[in-house]
């Protein structure tokens, strides 16, 4: 299938540091794909380059094989480029509805003024829950997010994407601060999104979690593209090399000896 | 079954430490009202004397603690509103009597006035939100420069005495009362209704997450830091309307009055929560342990004890509701 978002020879440099040395990627409809590798190796760096963030110094963005120039993540999302960040972005003292729609409330005119629609952002709220199959008692629907759990807050973070038609949705790190069921509630999620055509960026450093949802895995190392492997021709171990690469190697030789 | 018991109850802490300012009004209200049945035969409340002078002395402590409110709920903090008010109280009178002292004078005293308490809010504002100054610092910065600019601005005297029919009738009777009501009134729908107030809450709660949604967060902040200055601005011209002079120090004692109004009425400090009506309450609380502990003839030195301990027990409740939340 064609891409929907393709990253050609990105690189980005931060003073003297070479971020991102020549990377490319591409992500096509339904099809999850994951960046892999460690610490510093240039994950966050891409996908804010892919999301608005930082302007690359070298290579270009295409979206459905048009060039894309971002000034900033508005733009991004108003391509259906959603970010879910590590620590959610929400607003911890609104409700769910009002997270959903932040930046772009809904308006209705009541007594000749225009005034935010409640009773829409609620019923919203309230489908796009449904349509994720997350249960939210209706008294914390209404409440602050705060009270809810860590995989509730997740799913809305998820379906604020999923609502503002998300065709390429970013995910840093999903699962970090869950417990185990609400990591496997999230995995579902993105099978779900995959089903309906959504192409998933996912960064973890859950190598079970990536087995267990990506397609294809991009390792990254000290900024560069390490290897590009198919999750059914590839396992943990040839991840692993990839991500550490010649220091691991070296050990490995030394124990061998 | 037992769930939904501990839920209920959980609801039920959860309403009661918000609704006990409401409680606390009426029974401040309850025991004065008792207390004058019994002591001096007549009714506290139900007496046009105490009950205009009750909330002409919430007035302007209540004008000041409106922008107040949205400061707070962006987790900020504007100490500069009570020297921006003796500022206004000043210029008010200045102004006017120097193009004439004709209504159409009044008009542009109150123009400049609040120009000047803008261009007040705007430094705050630009100090917060564009260079990155703590708002405890910056807008004390803004109270120092405020001060001297009203003690300037005032002359040699201090005071600023003015005649003017039009400021008169604004200072007169109820009329105080009335303007500061509609303005909250306004102000209230605009925090719970508008966009503006959505996005005012959204900044208080997770300033990042705010400016990644699209909200131009910095430019909204210095808006809001506009808004309490000339919140204190309106505040002050009301000063000079009622006292036929402006003073520097006009406000001088109801910085800490317009902090306190906020908190009682359910604020945070940590930002995010927060309501006028809450700060209505807050004010009245205020007023009504002033006026009514002199009403019952106690040394005057206990106004202040009261309110703190209430200030003190406010921000207790507030606490103790967010680990209730957190439990839940």
């Amino acid at each position: 299938m064609k891409p929907i978002l393709e990253a050609r020879n990105i690189s980005i440099r931060f003073g003297g540091v070479e971020a991102l040395k020549n990377v490319s990627l591409g992500v096509s409809p339904g099809e999850v794909l994951a960046l892999a590798g460690d610490n510093g190796a240039g994950k966050s760096t891409l996908i804010k380059v892919i999301s608005g963030v930082y302007h690359p110094h070298a290579g270009e963005l295409f979206f459905d094989g048009a060039p894309l120039h971002l000034r900033d993540p508005q733009d991004a999302r108003a391509k259906g480029i959603e970010t879910i960040y590590q620590d959610l972005a929400l607003a911890d003292n609104l409700d769910v509805g009002s997270n959903i729609f932040l930046g772009r409330e809904p308006m209705h005119r009541r007594f000749g003024v225009n005034v935010i629609n409640r009773p829409q952002m609620r019923k919203v709220a309230r489908e796009v829950l449904d349509r994720l199959d997350i249960v939210v008692p209706e008294k914390k629907l209404a409440g602050p997010v705060r009270t809810l759990s860590g995989g509730q807050r997740q799913a809305i973070a998820i379906g604020r994407a999923i609502y503002w038609d998300a065709r390429v949705l970013i995910m840093d790190e999903p699962t970090a601060a869950l417990g185990v069921p609400e990591q496997r509630k999230v995995m579902e999620l993105i099978h779900g999104l995959k089903a309906q055509g959504v192409a998933v960026i996912l960064i973890s450093h859950n190598l079970h979690d990536i087995f267990g949802v990506a397609d294809r895995i991009l390792v990254l190392r000290r900024g560069e593209l390490a290897g590009e492997r198919l999750v059914k021709e590839t396992d943990g171990d040839e991840i692993v090399r990839l991500m550490v690469g010649d220091t691991y190697a070296a050990t490995k030789t030394a124990t061998a000896t | 079954m037992t769930d939904i018991s501990i839920d209920d109850q959980l609801g039920r802490i959860a309403l009661l430490t918000r609704l006990w300012p409401w409680l606390f009004l009426l029974t401040l209200l309850t025991f004065f009202e008792i207390w004058a049945q019994i002591e001096v035969g007549r009714s506290f409340l139900f007496n046009a004397y105490n009950a205009q002078a009750i909330l002409l002395a919430a007035s302007a402590p209540l004008l000041l603690a409106t922008g107040q409110t949205f400061v707070i709920i962006t987790s900020g903090i504007d100490l500069s509103v009570g020297f921006v008010m003796g500022l206004a109280a000043v210029v008010v009178a200045q102004v006017t009597l120097l193009t004439g002292n004709t209504e159409i004078a009044l008009l542009v005293g109150i123009a400049a006035t609040l120009l000047v308490c803008a261009i007040s809010g705007w430094i705050s504002g630009t100090l917060v939100a564009r260079l990155g100054v703590p708002a405890f610092i910056g807008t004390l910065g803004m109270y120092g420069v405020a001060r001297g600019a009203g003690f300037l601005s005032a002359g040699s005297g201090m005071t600023v005495s003015i005649d003017n029919p039009g400021l008169v009738w604004l200072g007169t009777g109820w009329v105080p009362v009335i303007v500061t009501g509609l303005l909250l009134l306004i102000m209230h729908f605009v925090l719970s209704q508008t966009r503006f107030g959505q996005y005012t809450y959204a900044i208080g709660g997770n300033l990042q997450s705010a400016a990644r949604a699209g909200i131009d967060v910095k430019r909204h902040l210095i808006k809001i830091y506009i808004l309490s200055a000339c919140f204190a601005g309106i505040g002050g011209i009301v000063y000079t309307a009622r006292y036929a002079a402006g003073a520097a120090n006009a406000g001088e004692s109801m910085l800490l009055d317009s902090i306190a109004a906020v908190v009682i009425g359910g604020a945070s400090l940590f930002g995010g929560t927060g309501n006028v009506i809450g700060t209505l309450i807050g004010a009245l609380i205020i007023a009504v342990i002033q006026f009514g502990l002199i009403f019952i003839d106690v040394d005057a030195f206990w106004q202040f004890i009261a309110v703190g301990v209430v200030i003190i027990l406010s921000v207790l409740i507030d606490q103790y509701k967010d680990k209730l939340v957190r439990a839940a």
